[in-house]
């Protein structure tokens, strides 16, 4: 029992990693970006070319050397969000909401394929892999990497709270989700703030797919699709626009997973996390954490 | 360049103009559906049209969705996997003839649509998008781990379909079932366009607020879009097994779901025969650009994101004006002789 929550907590914590961006897009622009779940995808790969060039230099290093490919993918992937609003979402801004979500269909197509162009279509091997000692914590098995990945993953989050609670730059952000064009005239730069919030969003998933890479030791070019589901769902679970709502959302469904696939078995893991988000929306759409927002016409 | 056609009135873009407002378009396309074999009747090519058939039916069922009432439906391969599945269940496992499947295969399509989109489409649309994209994982998954649908390797030996004891399981009964089909759902589809429920679609799409105060129960009227397109995703899905007479999960992934998203957006949302074109483009050119074919799906998000920006309407826009029925003239001439009498005396 100990075994599955620690389990779902860690899983929960990848997941909460790449929800955190979501979230932040949404509660900004309102953008349900589809291709949020690649550029975790895109984060994977990115480490896995910078372990690749660099081999046998990292492997001897091991932790260390993750921890560098760690800031490069997040630099990348973080580049890559940027590009990514400048090119496809931002000539889109006021047009109809419908034609926004096809275009964030469209670029999470893109950089699909895009990769599969680059990398092939076989799944690649993580050239370092997180397997070692192992400690009994109340009865759980916990490896030293699990233990470290999600101190990372902690110590990313509070970064993020700190940077949105406690910095300018967030209260630019918070200031543009509660209403774009008053924020403007109060002279924030809103063009500036968004990709920023891009960049950020994007470097956390980019984190959370390095982390997965070497966890799981596998990766291919549509391991973000999945993710970026089980993402969204931690995020409607914590309610959308929050950030600590996803990290939340994030845990629980980690843990809902763990026991769930415990429970009914593991092939049904994936249709129990969707399942989820389905029951969720309709009886409490707002999350745990969200509060009633209304649309204004 | 096509977008100069669209905006400066030369005689190119008045020619365009008269060819999309023929009335004689859907006459136009049914002969030269009907005649096709007569050109080419290989095995290959005639599984080519076959295919480029159900497509059409796919894309024309989304447009319902996504054309006319602008609800973005990214798991639609899942009706389609429920109609195919359906029907191979029933005829394989307990020998049915297809065509007996049909009223059940609707009835699971309207279940299932009023599953994903009861408690969702109360909601703001972009949530739909998502959990669409969730269902069609459900049901493929599901398909996956049950065994009453062949796990991971699926259903195979679903018999061909026989009407009035003809047998239309041949490649050639087969692609002119199609036809008549899918002329029939295209048909079927425009005319719920034009429809009294089909502007409220519409009005839904331009604002839904404003439909609201105008007194449309929105809620009752997109869930009907929704599960118009469930339906006709349902019955693509009973031909699809006719033809390939074997299913499996791989068949019913989300890149199907985007494929078909595709053909509905090139061609043009709510447009029918833009959508229909859009459709046959999307399912023939892989077949021609066979060593390209890794770089198409690439280019396939690039083309999305372009036609997103510059030119939303896709390649052949619905018109913006409503033609009037010959009905509707008649009833404004008799209105008109009737006021005209009035006004005399």
């Amino acid at each position: 029992m100990t075994q599955l929550l620690w389990n779902g907590l860690f899983v929960g914590s990848f997941y909460a990693l790449v929800a955190l961006g979501y979230t932040m897009v949404y509660g900004i622009i309102r953008l349900l970006n589809f291709a949020h779940g690649d550029l975790y995808m895109l984060g994977a790969f990115v480490g896995f070319g910078v372990l690749s060039v660099a081999g046998g230099l990292a492997t001897g290093l091991g932790f260390v050397a993750l921890l560098i490919v760690l800031i490069i993918a997040m630099l990348v992937t973080g580049t890559a969000g940027l590009l990514l609003e400048r090119i496809a979402y931002r000539p889109l801004r006021g047009a109809p909401r419908l034609s926004v979500l096809i275009t964030a269909v469209g670029a999470s197509f893109a950089i699909e394929y895009g990769m599969r162009l680059v990398a092939g279509p076989n799944p690649e091997v993580y050239p370092v892999r997180l397997a070692g000692d192992s400690v009994n914590v109340l009865g759980a098995r916990i490896t030293i990497q699990q233990a470290s990945l999600i101190l990372i993953a902690v110590l990313l989050m509070a970064g993020l709270q700190w940077l949105v609670m406690g910095t300018g730059t967030g209260r630019a952000m918070r200031a543009i989700s509660q209403d774009p064009t008053a924020a403007l005239y109060m002279g924030i730069n809103v063009d500036a703030v968004i990709a920023r919030t891009f960049f950020i969003g994007s470097a956390l998933a980019g984190a959370a797919g390095v982390m997965a890479g070497g966890y799981y030791g596998k990766i291919d070019f549509l391991m973000g699709f999945i993710i970026g589901l089980k993402a969204f769902t931690a995020a409607v679970i914590g309610g959308i626009g929050n950030i600590k709502g996803a990290m939340l959302g994030g845990l629980a469904l980690g843990l809902l997973e763990s026991i769930g696939t415990a429970w009914i078995g593991g092939q049904w893991r994936d249709v129990f996390a969707f399942s989820f988000l389905i029951i969720f929306l309709t009886l409490r759409p707002t999350g745990i954490l969200g509060e009633r927002v209304t649309e204004r016409v | 360049m096509t977008t100069n056609f669209a905006t400066s009135p030369t005689r190119a873009s008045a020619l365009f103009d008269r060819l999309q407002q023929n009335r004689y378009l859907g006459l136009i396309g049914l002969a030269v559906a009907a005649l096709a074999p007569f050109i080419t009747a290989t095995n290959y090519a005639l599984s080519v049209m076959t295919s480029a058939l159900l497509f059409v039916m796919l894309a024309v069922g989304l447009n319902i969705v996504v054309g006319y009432c602008g609800l973005l439906d990214l798991g639609y391969a899942a009706f389609f996997a429920i109609g195919a599945y359906v029907s191979g269940v029933l005829a394989t496992r307990y020998g049915w003839p297809l065509l007996a499947t049909v009223p059940v295969v609707i009835v699971a399509a309207v279940v299932a649509g009023i599953v994903i989109g009861g408690p969702t489409l109360r909601l703001r649309s972009d949530y739909l998008a998502i959990v669409t994209l969730g269902f069609g994982e459900i049901i493929r998954i599901t398909a996956n781990n049950l065994t009453i649908t062949g796990g991971p390797s699926g259903i195979y030996g679903i018999p061909g379909i026989t009407l009035l004891g003809i047998d239309l399981s041949g490649p050639v009964g087969l692609y002119y079932t199609c036809v008549v089909v899918v002329a029939l759902a295209v048909l079927g589809a425009a005319r719920l366009g034009r429809s009294r429920l089909g502007r409220a679609w519409r009005f839904i799409r331009e604002d839904e607020d404003a439909a609201e105060a105008m007194g449309i129960n929105t809620y009752r009227v997109k869930l009907a879009a929704y599960i118009g397109g469930a339906i006709w995703g349902g019955l693509a899905g009973i031909l699809f097994g006719a033809q390939l007479s074997a299913i499996s999960p791989p068949s019913f992934t989300f890149l199907w779901s985007a494929l078909i998203l595709m053909a509905v957006v090139l061609g043009g949302m709510g447009s029918t025969p833009g959508v229909v074109l859009g459709a046959i483009f999307i399912s023939v050119l892989p077949e021609l650009l066979r060593e390209a074919a890794d770089y198409r799906y690439f280019v396939f998000g690039i083309l999305l994101i372009v036609v997103m920006i510059f030119r939303r309407q896709g390649l052949w826009p619905a018109r913006a004006v409503e033609r009037q029925s010959r009905r509707d003239l008649r009833e404004a001439e008799k209105h008109d002789a009737g006021k005209a009498k009035e006004v005399v005396p």
